[in-house]
């Protein structure tokens, strides 16, 4: 421990130690993006390309699983392709090179809008609803408010198929099966404790003057509450939104249970895609390219707030 | 401006009194000083004025009109926050035009009192700056600034100096009263610094327990304490409390130290024999070899133009404020000579201050 002779610093890690973390760090995000990279490769692999043995890693790209996903296709005899006019798009072309004719649109985009309608409007209620009642319990006496809280977070404490079944009962009874705004209430119903707890963690550390200093200031605490809580909870409420998008956007129990037709969503309908003659597997992978969109977007414009959001707040200034 | 009446005001937090029974009133461009040790009901009793605590019973009047449960929006009073909560989220200018937007004011006025306030403050140079990176001195102007852009019909600081460093607060004192000799706004300031009371306000409350101990001048409270307490909290050392036992007659002008007699103010009140304590301030303390009160020399504190010689004497410690330029040995007898005008007498029972004629006319709470 010579620190006469080198600048060693006691809370600093060493080069050496940052090398080796740096390492580690890139080994694996490698193998977590891997299996992300091959679903990305497959998507633009043909069907005979993407069952290959060994796997193919270089292969001539093509559109076909983008145009299987996005259509129906029914087989034709050649002498009626034949006596079709010139292809009217890239994915005809592809299509009637493997003796078939698009029959029409496929369920995937109404599907993928399920899914946004109801990730999007789940998140956007479990986050407002798990803000006023964080504010609540942060800032006012509630009585009991140790064991509501509690009792909140109980709720994730089991597993959702466990109740998945009297779930479909209910939904059944009330007519909220297989729609839209029956599944927005059953993810804020499960997101609204997530919310609740994280973002209580936020707004506990914003000062309660803050407040106070708007009250003061002539502003009512709804104002004050709109106008000072709000700006600075920023980042815990683009955290929490962020959990309660991903898990709203990839839920996959009760979707499969509670929907089937006019209110499905993408994590339940893109295994169906297989069965549409044969295994399908670049339509699949197209499916779960686009899928993956969303999220990807969001979180990149929210990765801020995420890191944030993870450290839960530890790395205030 | 406003006169701030108080009226038997109490706060309970389940079976804790924050603040008993305080009753006192700050009068149109007074300061008053709550001052009081950490937890005495200064800060509660500040915040019930604000309105951010509602008193459990008692009254808050503002110029006459009873606001006790108006909300903290509506009363039109200034809050300066101990540590100063600035809007992080706003740039100095917003942060002072803020309590004008909830008004209403129009940009352009909002835009010119902004101003105002700044070249009155000497900030105009970081209206634009972020907040977060002030030093303290000019968060502390920012703050005030805020609260007195509105003209409110007054100004309730709670330790706002609290978080500077000494010798910075020294400045701010010196600035805050200089701001309130040329606004007059009727202040309450809260604070546990007896020189930031003493320096700055026209009243001090000294706060304890909950309870008001003595509301006057900061001249009243330092020359005729009511309480012990009051005698203790005020003055640098202390006063001095030499123990002993005996009863008072009515009219009394001599007490017994042991044996040795000292003159006192005219006594006004027969106390029944028990123990008391004769309270002298450090600086009404002489030396002189003749002297029948006799101590012997503990340790001395040298303060520059002055020094704090402590003498052990058998009615216990007294510190005395006398010249530099004599040098004591520790140890060494010496004889004391307390200024008779100035001795305050107390029950040590009770703690209260025994009525002389030193305290004909001291307002008791």
């Amino acid at each position: 421990m010579s620190s006469a002779t080198s600048a060693h610093s006691v809370v600093e890690p060493s080069a050496t130690t940052k090398r080796i973390a740096g390492i580690i760090v890139v080994l694996y995000a490698v193998i977590t993006m891997v299996p992300l990279a091959w679903i990305f490769m497959t998507s633009f692999k043909s069907p005979p390309d993407s069952i290959s043995y060994p796997p193919k890693v270089v292969f001539t790209p093509t559109l076909e699983g983008y145009c299987n996903l996005f259509t129906t296709r029914t087989r034709q005899t050649p002498e009626y392709i034949q006596s079709l006019g010139p292809p009217q798009s890239i994915c005809d072309e592809i299509t009637r090179s493997r003796n078939m004719v698009i029959a029409g649109p496929s369920n995937y985009w109404p599907r993928f809008t399920n899914s946004m309608v109801i990730a999007f409007g789940s998140t956007f209620l479990a986050v407002f609803l798990g803000t006023l009642a964080a504010y609540g319990f942060s800032r006012f006496r509630v009585p009991l408010a140790d064991d509501l809280m509690f009792f909140i977070l109980s709720t994730r404490m089991m597993p959702p198929i466990a109740v998945a079944i009297p779930i479909y009962l209910m939904y059944r009874e009330l007519g909220l099966s297989d729609t839209a705004l029956g599944m927005i209430l059953l993810y804020t119903a499960v997101n609204v404790s997530l919310a609740v707890w994280l973002l209580k963690g936020f707004i506990d550390e914003i000062p309660r003057e803050y407040e106070e200093a708007a009250m003061i200031d002539g502003y009512t605490r709804l104002q004050a509450f709109r106008k000072v809580v709000l700006p600075q909870a920023t980042t815990g409420i683009a955290a929490t939104a962020i959990f309660c998008l991903i898990f709203a956007w990839n839920e996959y129990a009760f979707a499969v249970l509670l929907t089937s037709g006019s209110a499905q969503t993408s994590p339940p309908f893109i295994p169906t895609i297989i069965g549409e003659g044969g295994m399908d597997w670049p339509a699949v992978a197209a499916g779960t390219t686009i899928f993956l969109v969303p999220i990807l977007v969001f979180t990149i414009l929210l990765r801020k707030q995420l890191l944030r959001g993870i450290t839960f707040g530890a790395v205030r200034k | 401006m406003a006169q701030i009446r108080v009226e038997n005001l109490r706060k309970q937090f389940g079976d804790f009194a924050a603040v008993e029974d305080s009753t006192f009133t700050v009068q149109d461009g007074e300061f008053l000083a709550l001052l009081g040790p950490s937890g005495c009901g200064k800060t509660t009793t500040l915040r019930m004025i604000a309105g951010l605590e509602l008193p459990t019973s008692g009254k808050i009047l503002l110029d006459g009109e009873d606001v006790t449960f108006n909300r903290a929006s509506a009363r039109d009073i200034a809050f300066v926050f101990q540590l100063f909560a600035l809007y992080p989220h706003m740039n100095v200018r917003k942060n002072i035009g803020f309590p004008l937007l909830s008004q209403g004011v129009p940009k352009e006025e909002i835009k010119k009192r902004v101003e105002e306030t700044a070249r009155l403050l000497q900030i105009s140079h970081i209206l634009d700056r972020s907040v977060s990176g002030l030093a303290g001195g000019d968060r502390q102007r920012v703050a005030l600034g805020r609260a007195i852009v509105r003209r409110p019909k007054c100004f309730l600081m709670d330790e706002p100096l609290g978080t500077l460093d000494a010798e910075f607060r020294e400045v701010m004192v010196h600035e805050l009263r200089e701001l309130h000799n040329r606004i007059h706004a009727t202040t309450v300031y809260v604070t546990h610094d007896q020189h930031e009371a003493m320096a700055m306000a026209d009243k001090i409350a000294v706060m304890n327990h909950g309870v008001i101990e003595q509301y006057g001048t900061p001249q009243e409270i330092y020359a005729r304490p009511v309480s012990m307490y009051v005698a203790d909290f005020i003055g640098s050392p202390p006063m001095n409390f030499l123990r002993f036992k005996s009863g008072l007659e009515n009219g009394a002008t001599t007490v017994e130290l042991g044996n040795v007699p000292v003159r006192v103010p005219q006594v006004y009140a027969a106390h029944e024999p028990g123990e008391l304590a004769l309270g002298v301030r450090p600086e009404h303390v002489r030396f002189s070899d003749a002297a029948p009160l006799r101590g012997a020399v503990y340790g001395s504190e040298y303060l520059g133009t002055n020094q704090i010689v402590s003498v052990e004497t058998a009615q216990g410690l007294v510190k005395a404020r006398v010249p530099a330029n004599r040098n004591f040995t520790i140890g060494e007898n010496v004889g004391l000579e307390l200024n008779s005008d100035k001795l305050s007498l107390f029950d040590c029972g009770s703690g209260k201050a025994i009525p002389s004629s030193l305290y004909a006319e001291v307002n008791h709470g």
